[in-house]
């Protein structure tokens, strides 16, 4: 069949939406690399390498055609999401393992892209926090608050011949997320965690700004009409009411909303993750209500899980719920009477 | 005179399309040269096609009926010139199947000799009596819809829980690209399109003309404000795709939203394309019936434009008038190119529905991308205007799993492309709904057929049943009342009893051989010599079920 509409939107295709994401992924990587060094620049291409290379296998034993799956650019995608939460400076097979729990088994075990009912980039996260958590939290601590900074050529030694040289502990320091947990747990007055090296004016030291630049990239995708705005609200909304709510009852104990926003993954995970169309709700009020709940068990999660951060285990459960959300909240169609329907 | 800018509603979706109106909206309508030869065919309209009233060797006069309505959704089919019938024989015509129609071929004479125009004194005619002549005219609705004229004139009889009519919106909306038929007869006859419309307000008794036209048309929105009375509003609707839908430009219009399945009449609310007005004034006020259209040729043509072309002008001949095709074009487009179809044969004439023939190029109209899957963006349920999942559609019909697809509301979509339109893995999603729809139709023809059947079959079971009961009963009392005549004593008439055995076994019979043609689906005549209410009510269901879409049927321009 090859009938109307005879023309299609101009420039229009995956791969310009999956370039639009990574463009718009470019300013918080840029910050990112400026506030903690140049290794995030090692595990973007190698992310991105091993990527492709999976990606290219997983077709080759499915026995799928190479190009248009190759050309659409989910996969890098995947890689960039990968990368940017895990943490840098990581030994290679970290990412490795993760761009194969990624690419080979969210993805092309449940049929490839498009069918993938889990974000793959949370998927492989979740998959190496529970394997290997003590990877998971050595994050590089800010240029200036290291001892250490590391430069390029230290960060592909890191990554790719081990940490044999220098002790992590030159480069890495709890995240905000993280020591506010264990000072928490100590029984710290709230005062003195905040005057923490960690901290910073809003969230965690430097993360803030870079979460400020995952803002901005997001409200790029939202100019571009690549995302609407229902995912980030509702996911923002949540994550703060919830932190908010938990805050008033008890501020010597739970985080205000400030430092759930600007720290660990919710900026990310609000614009770039939560908004992945494959896995998440798609209806307007299915979003609204899946991106809610989602920011909600983050929060939960920060709060009285046994992680520092909540945003992947909080999206894959909403992944789950997301088809029977979008059966309930189908919207009202043209001519039809408000109310309840005929469901399928 | 000045008036309070009407509050406008914006329907949900839709796209921006490139307009590609400047390429023929720039030039007067051309009239067509006479041609030698005009295929007309006998469908041309929803509903029952017309019945020939010609042989083949009758010489015919321009505006004389050669096809009769037929039936209740049917209206008549006229001779485009002077001449003589050549044949009447399944012709090419122009449907996205390809299949041939029956059709009058009419040998110009040259002389164009005209049947005397009957203008009607419309005022004053009986309403009922107009109606029928418009039938005879042969008006249906030229937006694309062919939907016999007269039956959307009538006034009476809403239908159960709507109130009457009291607003008559005039589509000039002209939403699909490349076409401007419209344009150009808003621009040059704006006069004549109101004279139209207030004929279809006083037949349908309505005291309010909303006339809506897409900002892009300025010069129709000036020659129309210019023609205008004080019943009758002009309104510039924004260029939003598909804004020219009856029920998109309904609810920008009004707010109202017309029911799911029904009719714009539901809501008080009677629809009629520009180009209908115009074709109604010209039957009543100057008793011409329709024997000729505007239409687009625009595309890779060398002399794009409108052209005035009779109904049965072919179209091969419509785009030599048009200074032929240009070097690289490939193939047209009958319609817009939202919604339009691909011609199969250039042989296929011009008929009511035909209102624009775009020649295509690969420069024009590229070549489409392969397709990828879907992964959900929801790109499409932002452009749907009647803000459906086409995604989920999608996945239903392509797995064939059309229960699915039904319950996400298939049939509600009007296969406006929107959603194909801005899909970036290039789904052609429309096509799979035409498919979907068409399956679900075919199953239901099956199921119908099953049904039928069975509902024979028992009802034949049934009968023979009760007639054997019936024939023992009577057997019984025969023998009964033998045995009494015998018991008083009268000359039994062993004769008599035999002979209505005989009778008796005969009927039986009879009856069991018009039972077994029932079973073998030759029914018996029994829709023949209906009395009126009967086949008022044939013809209602004919109407209801002419108002299920149908591919290619359901237009954007009503
Ligand atoms: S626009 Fe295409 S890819 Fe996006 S949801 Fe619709 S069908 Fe799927
Ligand atoms: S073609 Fe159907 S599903 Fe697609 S946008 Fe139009 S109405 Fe919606």
């Amino acid at each position: 069949m090859n009938g109307s509409p005879f023309t299609l939107l101009a420039n229009n295709s995956v791969s310009a939406v999956m370039l639009k994401v990574m463009a718009a992924l470019i300013p918080g990587i840029i910050a990112h690399a400026w506030f903690f060094g140049p290794g995030i620049w090692v595990s973007l291409l190698l992310c991105s390498a091993l990527g492709i290379g999976l990606e290219t296998l997983a077709l080759l034993m499915r026995a799928r055609p190479l190009g248009p799956a190759l050309k659409d650019g989910s996969v890098l995608v995947t890689a960039w999401l990968l990368a940017l939460s895990l943490p840098t400076l990581a030994p290679w097979w970290l990412y490795a393992l993760g761009m194969l729990f990624a690419v080979v088994v969210a993805k092309h075990l449940y049929g490839g892209f498009g069918q993938n009912p889990f974000n793959p980039a949370m998927v492989a996260y979740a998959a190496l926090i529970v394997s290997f958590p003590v990877y998971m939290t050595q994050w590089p601590a800010p240029v200036g608050v290291a001892p250490h900074g590391v430069g390029l050529g230290e960060a592909l030694d890191l990554v790719f011949a081990g940490q044999g040289g220098i002790s992590p502990d030159a480069y890495t320091a709890a995240t905000a997320l993280d020591t506010w947990k264990t000072q928490i747990r100590m029984g710290k007055p709230v005062a003195d965690i905040l005057a923490l090296p960690a901290f910073g004016w809003g969230g965690g030291r430097a993360q803030e700004l870079v979460a400020l630049m995952y803002l901005f990239g997001g409200l790029l995708l939202l100019a571009n009409r690549v995302i609407t705005w229902h995912i980030p609200v509702a996911f923002l909304s949540g994550l703060a009411l919830t932190a908010s709510l938990l805050h008033a009852m008890n501020p010597a104990q739970h985080a205000g909303p400030v430092l759930h926003l600007l720290s660990g993954g919710a900026m990310l995970g609000a614009f770039f993750i939560a908004t992945d169309p494959v896995s998440a709700a798609s209806t307007p009020r299915g979003k609204l209500i899946f991106a809610g709940l989602a920011g909600l068990i983050t929060v939960l999660i920060r709060n009285f899980g046994g992680y520092p951060d909540g945003v992947a285990f909080a999206i894959l459960l909403m992944n789950v719920a997301a088809p029977f959300i979008d059966a309930y909240t189908q919207p009202r169609v043209f001519g039809h009477k408000p109310g309840r329907e005929d469901r399928t | 005179m000045e008036r309070q800018p009407r509050k406008l509603f914006h329907f949900h979706g839709g796209v921006r399309l490139d307009e590609h109106k400047a390429e023929s909206n720039a030039s007067p309508i051309r009239p067509m040269p006479l041609l030698a030869r005009y295929v007309v065919p006998l469908r041309q309209h929803i509903g029952t096609p017309a019945r020939a009233l010609v042989c083949v060797g009758d010489t015919v006069l321009r505006g004389q009926v050669i096809g009769a309505a037929e039936g209740y959704v049917s209206t008549a089919v006229h001779a485009p010139t002077s001449g003589r019938v050549t044949a009447i024989e399944p012709r090419a015509v122009p449907h996205p199947s390809g299949l041939y129609d029956l059709a009058v071929v009419i040998e110009a004479d040259g002389e164009d000799r005209a049947v005397d125009p009957r203008p009607l004194d419309w005022p004053h005619m009986d309403p009922s009596a107009l109606r029928n002549r418009i039938r005879e005219m042969g008006l249906a609705g030229l937006g694309g819809a062919v939907f016999p004229s007269y039956i959307k004139l009538n006034p009476g009889a809403p239908r159960e829980g709507a109130g009457a009519i009291h607003t008559l919106i005039l589509n000039g909306a002209e939403c699909e690209p490349w076409i401007t038929c419209d344009d150009r007869l808003m621009r040059e006859r704006a006069g004549e399109v109101l004279q139209g419309a207030r004929i279809m307000a006083h037949m349908l008794g309505v005291r309010r003309i909303l006339v809506g036209v897409e900002t892009n048309k300025p010069e129709a929105l000036a020659a129309l404000r210019q023609a205008a009375d004080e019943v009758t509003e002009i309104v510039a609707v924004p260029a939003r795709y598909p804004g020219g839908g009856g029920k998109q430009l309904t609810y920008t219009l009004t707010g109202v939203e017309v029911p799911a399945g029904g009719l714009s009449t539901d809501v008080g609310i009677q629809v009629f394309n520009v180009g209908t007005a115009y074709g109604l004034y010209r039957a009543v006020v100057q008793g011409e019936p329709l024997v000729s259209r505007i239409v687009t040729v625009t595309g890779h043509v060398a002399r794009p434009g409108n052209y005035e072309a009779r109904i049965g002008t072919c179209i091969h001949d419509l785009l030599a008038a048009a200074g032929g095709c240009l070097e690289g074009a490939n193939g047209e487009i009958v319609g817009g190119p939202m919604m339009g179809f691909e011609l199969m044969d250039r042989d296929a004439p011009v008929t009511k529905a035909v209102n624009c023939v775009i020649v295509k190029s690969p420069v024009l109209f590229p070549p489409k991308p392969e397709a990828l899957p879907c992964f959900r963006c929801g790109a499409c349920a932002q452009a749907c205007p009647v803000q459906l999942q086409p995604f989920e559609m999608y996945w239903y019909s392509r797995t064939r799993d059309f229960g699915k697809a039904q319950a996400y509301k298939l049939f509600d979509c009007i296969e406006c492309g929107c959603c194909s339109y801005v899909c970036p893995s290039h789904i052609p999603l429309v096509d799979f709904f035409r498919f979907a729809k068409s399956e679900i139709w075919e199953r239901e023809r099956e199921n119908q057929a099953a049904d039928q059947a069975r509902a024979r079959h028992e009802f034949r079971t049934f009968r023979l049943e009760r007639e054997k009961q019936e024939k023992a009963e009577k057997f019984a009392k025969a023998a009964a009342a033998a045995k009494a005549k015998a018991a008083a004593g009268d000359p039994a008439d062993p004769e008599a009893a035999k002979k209505k055995a005989i009778l008796d076994a005969a009927l039986a019979r009879a009856a069991k051989a018009k039972e077994e043609m029932a079973a073998a689906g030759i029914a018996p005549k029994n829709v023949d010599n209906l009395p009126p209410r009967v086949e008022k009510e044939i013809a209602e269901i004919e109407t209801r079920r002419a108002r299920v879409p149908h591919p290619g049927q359901e237009d954007p321009h009503d």
